[in-house]
Formats: structure tokens, sequence, C-alpha cells
């Protein structure tokens, strides 16, 4: 049979299990939603930025779902700490997957992506791109 | 042979007729079809999404292209008339295979869908209003329960839910307190995809009739697997589709009782449906092809022609026989896992379906660690939202079983939980 799961290696289960910077911040910058239907995937991310509003400080998140999509957001949310708000613009799917090092099945891109999207999201609506009254809530789909 | 090893059909002959059985999995999915990585044996338990197709019905829609493609019910050609005893006789073979009186009650749609809509359209805006009542159940599948809310919000009709009980069957106390005076139609899953209950169709159905309602009977997990009788359940209506019983995708079923389908509006428009058309008005056809409108799906029709012959050979009460087999052993297997929870009622009473939890794994990473272990099953909420937030879960994984299924493969599955299981632990 089967060699096991490839896209469940230690990493993803580690932090599925024991998510990192979990909980919200007491006072971010900006905080953003987001749900990925297929799963069931929710998450909120919660971003405080340096004194120039630039540099992301802290982040943390909350949500529940799949493994993949909660295990993502939990490598971003160290994964973002020092990069600026345009770096953050510039993070595509492939950034995501590379950083989850496994191969993520077409059906899971987009509970992978979800945390990145709203962090993302968040920051548009947060430097005034983004209508947050048509932003309410991030959605990832196929 | 030992008793543990006997099936009530020849599986190996069956499964000889399916050659998807054959291929391997495992590698890349952006091509279809088996290439150089796919490497481990295809364990295919997701059946009551869609069927596999034995070769008999392939090779049933090949003789129709060709060797007599044409149109139907409009050339005087010879193709066109060998099409159209043929298109006109799957609808004889449907009509016998459920028990109803003959083509006239036989309405080709694309699928299980479709056909309640034409009910939902052609009846329910026809006849609903304000002070009606339309019963359904919380275990519906959302072709049923959304195409009735829509309808019952434009008609302004009341939509009612019979609940379901621990074990996920129908509270038939509820279900007596809905049903009243003001009930016109109670439409009802015959057997539920997520939960696997088999719903007393037969009792419900004379609850509606004992206040003049209608019912209509989704039979899309029920018509593939068992045998039903339109006659014993005495339904109004009754919808099922090809692609879950061995038969090709993009044709459905709605039977309808002669004099209800008389009185009913066409729902579609258009060529094949009318008698006599001037620029002022136009007259309708002949049942069933007043509800056909447009070329039908000919090719399909006969493949379902074929599909049902296929299961026939094998006869209905085998294949129910063989379900209820695999349904009870996968129960007992999941079953041993305290931490595996599966919804619905007990394994020795249950459509060919198990659905469940394991504690701490979403269902969609069970179906990609299984899907590792070659084993397809379906993960979701299987068009059932409503459902699924009664059970509270926000999914489910659902392992579904058909006529070339063995104890083997469900073994397989199991030993796949088992690793998720550990993996998460």
């Amino acid at each position: 049979m089967g060699t096991g799961s490839d896209m469940y290696r230690q990493q993803i289960l580690d932090h599925y299990k024991s998510p990192r910077n979990y909980g919200e911040l007491e006072d971010p910058d900006f905080s953003h939603t987001g749900e990925n239907p297929s799963c069931g995937d929710t998450i909120q991310m919660d971003v405080k930025l340096d004194e120039d509003n630039e540099e992301i400080e802290y982040v943390s998140f909350t949500g529940d779902g799949c493994a993949i999509s909660q295990a993502s957001a939990s490598m971003l949310s160290e994964r973002l700490v020092g990069m600026t708000l345009a770096e953050l613009e510039d993070l595509e799917t492939d950034d995501i997957t590379d950083m989850l090092g496994v191969t993520i099945s077409p059906m899971r891109i987009p509970c992978a992506v979800l945390g990145n999207q709203v962090a993302k999201d968040g920051a548009k609506i947060y430097q005034g791109e983004l209508d947050p009254e048509d932003y309410g809530e991030t959605i990832t789909e196929e | 042979m030992s008793t543990q090893d006997a099936y009530p059909i020849d599986v190996e002959a069956i499964r000889a007729d399916f050659p998807v059985l054959d291929r391997n999995v495992g590698g890349d999915v952006t091509t279809p079809g088996e290439g150089e990585d796919d490497t481990e044996p295809l364990v295919y338990l997701d059946n009551a999404a869609t069927s596999q197709t034995p070769k008999a019905v392939v090779d049933s829609i090949v003789d129709y292209y060709y060797s007599y493609n044409a149109n139907v019910h409009r050339g005087i050609h010879q193709l066109s008339q060998e099409a159209s005893v043929a298109y006109e006789e799957a609808h004889d073979t449907v009509a016998d295979f459920i028990g109803a009186d003959g083509r006239e009650e036989i309405i080709f749609t694309k699928n299980t869908t479709e056909a309640m809509n034409l009910v939902a359209y052609a009846w329910g805006l026809a006849e609903l209003g304000e002070g009606d009542s339309v019963v359904t159940t919380q275990m519906e599948h959302h072709a049923s329960l959304v195409t009735w809310q829509q309808i019952c919000k434009r008609t302004g009709a009341e939509l009612r839910f019979i609940e379901i009980d621990d074990e996920g069957r129908l509270d038939m106390e509820h279900a007596a307190e809905l049903i009243d005076d003001s009930t016109e139609m109670v439409s009802l899953v015959h057997i539920s995809n997520a939960l696997g209950t088999i719903n007393p169709v037969e009792k419900i159905t004379e609850m509606a009739h004992e206040v003049d309602a209608y019912s209509f009977v989704d039979g899309a997990q029920s018509v593939p697997t068992r045998p039903v009788d339109v006659g014993e359940i005495d339904a109004d209506f009754l919808a099922f589709s090809s692609h879950k019983m061995l038969g090709p995708t993009g044709i459905g079923v709605l039977y309808g009782k002669e004099h209800l389908l008389e009185s009913m509006q066409p729902y579609l428009y258009g060529g094949d449906m009318i008698r006599k058309v001037t620029y002022e008005d136009s007259t309708w056809e002949d049942l069933p092809w007043k509800f056909e409108a447009g070329t039908p799906s000919i090719a399909q029709a006969i493949a379902l022609d074929a599909a049902i012959e296929y299961l026939e050979d094998i006869g209905m009460a085998n294949v129910q026989a063989h379900e209820e087999l695999l349904a009870e052993y996968a129960y007992d297997q999941l079953n041993r896992y305290d931490d595996v929870t599966i919804y619905g009622p007990p394994g020795d009473d249950r459509g060919g379906l198990v659905g469940f939890n394991v504690d701490g794994v979403h269902a969609h990473d069970l179906s990609s660690i299984l899907n590792d272990f070659a084993v397809a099953i379906r993960a979701g909420d299987h068009c059932t939202q409503p459902l699924h937030d009664t059970l509270g879960a926000a999914a489910s994984a659902r392992a579904s079983f058909y006529v070339y299924n063995t104890r083997e493969e469900i073994d397989a599955l199991v030993e796949a939980v088992d690793d998720a299981r550990q993996l998460f632990a």
C-alpha cells in the first residue's frame, strides 16, 4: 500500500498540533478574517507593524480547520515577522508551497494559501487599497 | 471457499467488466489517465458520488455513435428512425425497472437535480402559495433542499423539516406533526447520501396522501442499490441519476404519475416538445416528450438502458444484499476505533455507505491521506450543509460501495484510516 503521507510531513503536523503565535493581538494595526468554504477552514490574522508602519513586527492568528490551512497560517506567522508590507504583497502561492515544503494537491491549494491571502487582503485594506465593505472577509476557492 | 469469502454476487467476474478498476494511481493528477508514476492499485469507494462504467455500457455508446448516430423524432431516414426507436425504448426499460405503468411516466432529465427542479417549477410555482406548506427532512441533499427552499420563498409557502434522531433516523412523531392540512408536497430522500439512513418512504407517502399532499422521493442513492417499485411506494414523483448506477453522466430520470404529469405545464419550451406551433400559440406533444425539450441526451439514454440491463443481470435484490454486506463490514471495522465517529444508523440497517470522522483529523486531511493509500473516498459536506450543522461537523468522510467492491478494499480503507489516526495522534 501507500508509502505514508507525503503531504503530512513532520513539520506540517508539528505546526498543526502546536500552532505558533496562536491567539489575538491586543492592539493590532490590522486584523482580517477569511474562509475556505470547501474545507470550512477559517483564519484570523492579526498584524502589528513597527513605528514606521512598514515592517511587520508581530503576527498572531486564530482559526479552525484542516491541517494544511492551520499549519500554513502558523508557519506564515513566523515567516512574516521582519517583512515589509511590500514584501508581503509579493508572496505568491509558490512561496507558500515552498514554505510548506511538500507538494500540495490542486484541490488543497485554497487551504494552503488561506492565511497568506487573509494577511495580504488585511494589509491592502489597512493601506486603503481595498474597500473593507467589499472585502469584509477573504474567501479562497479552487 | 469459506462463508467469510462468499458474496451474494460474482464480484470477480463483475470486476473484470470494469477496466478502470485495473488502473494504478498515486502520481501526477494534471494529466488524466494512468501514467508511469501511478503505481498503487486503485481502491474506489466513492460510488455514492458516481459509479464506474462497465464495458457493455461504453460499448452501447460506441455502437450508437459508430452505427446509428442521428437526431431523434426528426428524420424520416433510417438512422433517425433507429435512434428514435432506441431512445424511446430506453424509456420503456426504465419504466419496467421501477415498476412504472409505461413510458408516459418516464421523463429524461439531465440528472436528479434537474428532475427536482422540473417538478418544483412546473408544479410548485403553479400550485403553491401563502398558507401552503412543503414538508421535507433535515437530511435532504441540496438538490431537494435548496430547490424547495427557493420555490417556497417565491410562492410564500412554508418549508418544514422533519428532524432526525441520534441514530440519524426520521422522527416519525415529528413527521406526523408537520404533515397537516396545509401540506401540498412531502419531499424526502429515500437513502441519505451522508448518513446511509433508509427512510420509510411508503409510510411517509401514506401520511402525505392522508392530507391530500403529493410525495416526491429522491431515489438518487436507492434506485441504483436496491429494488425500488414506485407502485409499492405509491410515490407521486421519483427522481434518480444514471451516473450512480453504472450509466453515463448527463442523464437522469423523473418518474411522475401520468395524471399529474398531464396536469402540469412544460418546464422547458422548444423543439421536440410541441405538436403545433403558430406565431400566436403552441400546443404540446404527448407525454413524456412534453417535458423533453430540445435534442435530448440520446447516447446517454441508450447507455442507461444498457446499464439497467447489466444491473438486472446481477439482480437488484443481489445488489442490495452485496451493499448491505459491505456496509455492515465497513461499519464494524471502523467502529472498533473509539476515536472514529460514524454517522447514521447501525451497520445492519443502512444503505451501502458509511459516513464518519476521526477525532482531531479534518475530513479533507483524512481524504488526502487515504488518497496517498490509493483509496478514493469523498470528504466534505456531501451537499448536505444544514445536516452537517445539525451533526456539529464541518465535514465528514464517506466511503460508499457498489457491486465491484470487496472486503479487501474495505480493509485497505481501514488500514489507511488507522495510519491517519496515528499520524495525527
